[in-house]
């Protein structure tokens, strides 16, 4: 998409970005990192090298803000890979192991605002699609509790994202590897994708994150969980950073009853593969035609 | 130099004049001072200082964003019969009701902006500098709607007064197909906004087809009602002349409109209690309480209290043709839809949000204190309009070579009640 | 027993109709030690001298924590550890396993989950889902003598949008 752009657009793109940038640098005098992230482009339209130099000014910024040497990637999506997941309701106790999991992995703000990937849903036995009856904020002292089922949600990566139809900055997008993700630097804050997403796969920066320093995990992907600022949209990448290297996503590797499963929906040999076909699987509001890549199942 | 003296002189009427006029300014500006203070530290801090939470992720903000479009749309309904059926009391008004849509339309891209999260990346949404995401993203569609409409309304009154300053007939080849154009944008920039929530399948509260129908009736019930108002004041302050018979026909229009849209929340209403789906749920919400939530149920009922009100007042020739009760009608329109179509239409879209959970919102005080803020700049910018078009209207403010004919007309009409020189089509 | 996998393999997948699997060996299913309380193993340190006893009875001398509620009225310590060499598990078909195979001696009544398992999908893996991947032995996550998991003490509930927490 940015390859065929016409090149006068690109020319008028850079003689105003350049204009304007250049009266904001006079205007407030300010540093040139300021200036540089004021004027960073979109992702997906800068060149290798440009994402070289933005990663530099990022791990330099990151080392200022947080006294930390953050290593920022940006492994590409894996060639022939559609990253597909699949839930075990049957096993699934509800510990929230996952939940936790995800928020240290990926550097979510633990408060003002708290914000997760991962909501945990109660649900009596007997019932299973109106979420309405769900109880989120359950607290007994052991799970499972009898007579409750429990059903995780979080982005449910869909091949046809509502979330990415109507931003308007295209600032949230597919990746070949079929997750959505964010350019918080570009991403304008007008929370229309949280309005369009019928899994309350979105959550909003609502201010500067909180993280204690010893939090921090400075393993990150540009893309995925990186330090987030005020203001911006955020969501599950199935860890973007692991899954590109072959590692699982934190919240696999957290559940105690091996709930979650994860693979290449492309590899017939993959584990989300088998789950497809020799179990009964069901996508969350499938009647939405989202084509979620999160798969619901019942092993027993 | 005739530019620097036409600066002079609209500064000089902007700057000077009664102490009402000194009074209602200063009022304004110290609204405005307020509500810059806090949206400084909303800046700051961010959008935690509001109560919107990632479960009701639009509010105040928006809902009043949503109401303005629609009282800005509701131009159309001054200039339709003005200019199709050449119905000559409205006729006189269309230019400040003109203005009166661009003021709308400033007030409703500054609540966008006010809720936007970094306003720093405006230049991101800007085309060919930065990226619009058209024609997927209705937003796409919204920006340029608005800014074409914002652009209309100001270019046709400005055009006319200019041509007026200069005491000529505005070019009816130029003039016309504008005016005529801005017919159906006028439509299109709440249809777009209607269709802006309606796309959202994940709301079924917004997913219904009758939305964008019942946006356009809500809204030419509570623009007009305002126009009402405002020609009254400016009638009494600006000694401007508009007609009661004007008044009394908008207000016969807002009761036809008022009535489609009492039918069409009827038909909602009907649809989703009959049929009783889990997507009742916002409905349920918003008019009877869901699981002991019921925030918004006072402010709904009341809503509809002052809607079918004044749509009795409106419908009734007696009470419609008294300025009185046409002004109590008009008040109760302009709350009863703003409630309606503000907070009691964006809220419910949330609650339940996608996994049932319910959050009630309402405003805390820096969202209160940024929307007036907001609405007093409206006010203001509106204001000034007015103390610029309403004296080139008069004819007492006019390029120098007319100033003396111009002179010797306000004598004469001092006098004699002769209408003041003011330009025609 | 190596001659055997394949051939079980090779059965289960036709009588499937599932793709052909790889050949199994052993260390397809690389698993972290068994979770043998510390000190216990080898049992044959105590066990060698000991008189092989088949009876059904409360254990008084040792092993009193174990409380069998694994079909235990069918079933009784000597039906999975093998008596003459107490270091091995014994299958039903009389062959002598490791304990860090006893997924072979699980997989023999829970033969769906033992092919769930091998699949990956019944269990936890960590690694490299691509690549080299750890799987968990049954016991790891069942005790063996009382395998129903037990409820654990969910991780805290997120903050309400109302609470304080998530304001200014």
């Amino acid at each position: 998409m940015p390859d065929n752009r016409p090149t006068r657009r690109n020319f008028l793109k850079t003689l105003s970005a350049g204009t304007l940038g250049g009266l904001v640098f006079a205007a407030t005098g300010c540093k040139r990192e300021v200036l540089d992230e004021f004027l960073q482009k979109h992702f997906r339209e800068m060149t290798d090298e440009e994402k070289k130099q933005v990663i530099r000014r990022l791990e330099k910024s990151y080392r200022e803000k947080y006294g930390l040497d953050f290593k920022v990637g940006t492994t590409e999506a894996v060639p022939n890979t559609l990253w597909g997941y699949g839930l075990d309701l049957s096993r699934c106790i509800g510990c929230r192991r996952c939940m936790h999991a995800c928020v240290q992995e990926n550097n979510n703000s633990r408060a003002k605002p708290q914000l997760q990937w991962i909501r945990v849903l109660r649900l009596k036995k007997g019932n299973l699609i109106n979420l309405e009856q769900s109880e989120h904020y359950y607290n007994p002292e052991t799970v499972p509790e009898p007579g409750f089922i429990y059903m995780p949600v979080q982005c449910q990566q869909c091949e046809n994202p509502p979330c990415v139809k109507v931003c308007p900055v295209q600032a949230t997008w597919k990746e070949p590897d079929g997750i959505i993700t964010v350019d918080y630097n570009w991403c304008i804050g007008c929370r229309y994708c949280i309005a369009a997403c019928p899994y309350k796969g979105r959550v909003f920066n609502w201010a500067e994150p909180t993280i204690s320093r010893e939090e921090w995990n400075t393993d990150v992907h540009y893309l995925g969980n990186r330090p987030r600022m005020k203001n911006v949209v955020e969501k599950c990448t199935f860890c973007v950073q692991r899954a590109r290297i072959g590692r699982y996503p934190a919240c696999v590797e957290a559940c105690p009853t091996g709930s979650r499963k994860f693979g290449n929906l492309l590899d017939p040999s993959s584990e989300i593969r088998y789950i497809i076909e020799n179990k009964r699987v069901f996508r969350l509001k499938e009647d939405f035609n989202t084509e979620p890549k999160f798969y619901y199942f019942f092993s027993i | 130099m005739e530019g620097w003296r036409f600066f002079k002189k609209t500064l000089m009427l902007v700057v000077k004049g009664s102490t009402g006029y000194y009074l209602w300014c200063a009022f304004l500006l110290a609204v405005i001072a307020v509500g810059v203070t806090f949206y400084r530290e909303q800046l700051d801090a961010g959008l935690i200082v509001t109560n919107m939470k990632n479960q009701v992720s639009w509010g105040l903000y928006i809902g009043n964003f949503t109401y303005l479009v629609g009282v800005a749309a509701a131009a159309v309904l001054l200039v339709i019969p003005a200019y199709i059926y050449h119905f000559d009391p409205i006729k006189e008004i269309v230019v400040l009701g003109e203005l009166f849509a661009a003021s709308a339309i400033v007030m409703a891209v500054m609540f966008v902006l006010a809720d936007l999260g970094r306003p720093d990346r405006f230049w991101h949404i800007m085309p060919f500098v930065g990226i619009l995401s058209f024609p997927q993203s209705l937003l796409a569609w919204d920006v340029i709607v608005l800014n074409g409409y914002l652009a209309l309304n100001t270019l046709v009154p400005i055009y006319i007064l200019v041509k007026s300053y200069y005491g000529k007939e505005p070019n009816k080849k130029f003039v016309i197909p504008l005016i005529l154009l801005s017919i159906p944008w006028a439509v299109s920039i709440h249809t777009v906004t209607a269709f802006l929530y309606n796309g959202l399948s994940a709301r079924p509260f917004w997913n219904a087809s009758i939305l964008a129908p019942r946006f356009l009736a809500s809204a030419f019930c509570s623009g007009p009602a305002i126009i009402i108002i405002i020609f009254q004041i400016i009638r009494k302050v600006a000694g401007m002349k508009v007609k009661n018979e004007a008044l009394f026909k908008i207000a016969e229009l807002i009761a036809y409109a008022m009535f489609i849209n009492l039918f069409l929340l009827g038909a909602e209403l009907f649809k989703e209690y009959y049929s009783a789906t889990i997507h009742l749920a916002p409905l349920e919400y918003l008019y009877q309480g869901l699981n002991g939530h019921h925030a918004l149920v006072p402010w709904i009922w009341t809503a509809f209290a002052f809607n079918v009100a004044a749509f009795l007042i409106f419908l009734i020739p007696r009470t419609r043709r008294r300025l009185v009760t046409l002004n109590i009608g008009c008040a109760l329109m302009i709350v009863g839809v703003w409630i309606e179509k503000g907070m009691g239409f964006v809220v419910p879209g949330f609650v339940p949000d996608p996994l049932g959970e319910i959050y009630e919102y309402l405003p805390n005080a820096t969202e209160a204190a940024i929307s007036l803020g907001i609405w007093a700049a409206g006010l203001l910018i509106f204001t000034l309009f007015m103390r610029v078009a309403i004296p080139i209207q008069r004819g007492d403010f006019m390029h120098s070579k007319y100033d003396e004919l111009a002179q010797s007309h306000r004598m004469q009409s001092r006098h004699a009640p002769v209408p003041p020189p003011r330009p025609g089509f | 027993m190596k001659r055997i996998l394949p051939v079980l393999a090779l059965a289960f997948a036709i009588g499937t109709g599932l793709p052909v699997f790889a050949v199994l060996h052993h260390d397809e299913f690389p698993v972290p030690p068994p979770p043998l309380s510390e000190g216990i193993y080898p049992c044959g340190n105590c066990h060698a001298g000991m008189e092989v006893n088949t009876k059904r009875r409360e254990l008084t001398d040792e092993h009193q924590n174990i409380k069998l509620r694994h079909a235990e009225n069918v079933r009784w310590c000597l039906d999975c550890h093998n008596p003459g060499n107490r270091d091995k598990l014994r299958l039903v078909n009389g062959n002598l396993i490791s304990f860090g195979e006893s997924y072979l001696l699980c997989g023999q009544c829970h033969g769906n989950i033992y092919r769930d398992w091998k699949a990956g999908i019944h269990g936890k893996r960590t690694g490299y889902f691509n690549g080299k991947k750890t799987y968990l032995l049954c016991v790891h996550c069942h005790n063996p003598h009382d395998p129903k998991f037990k409820p654990i003490k969910p991780e805290p509930p997120p903050y309400r949008p109302e609470d304080k927490r998530n304001a200014r």
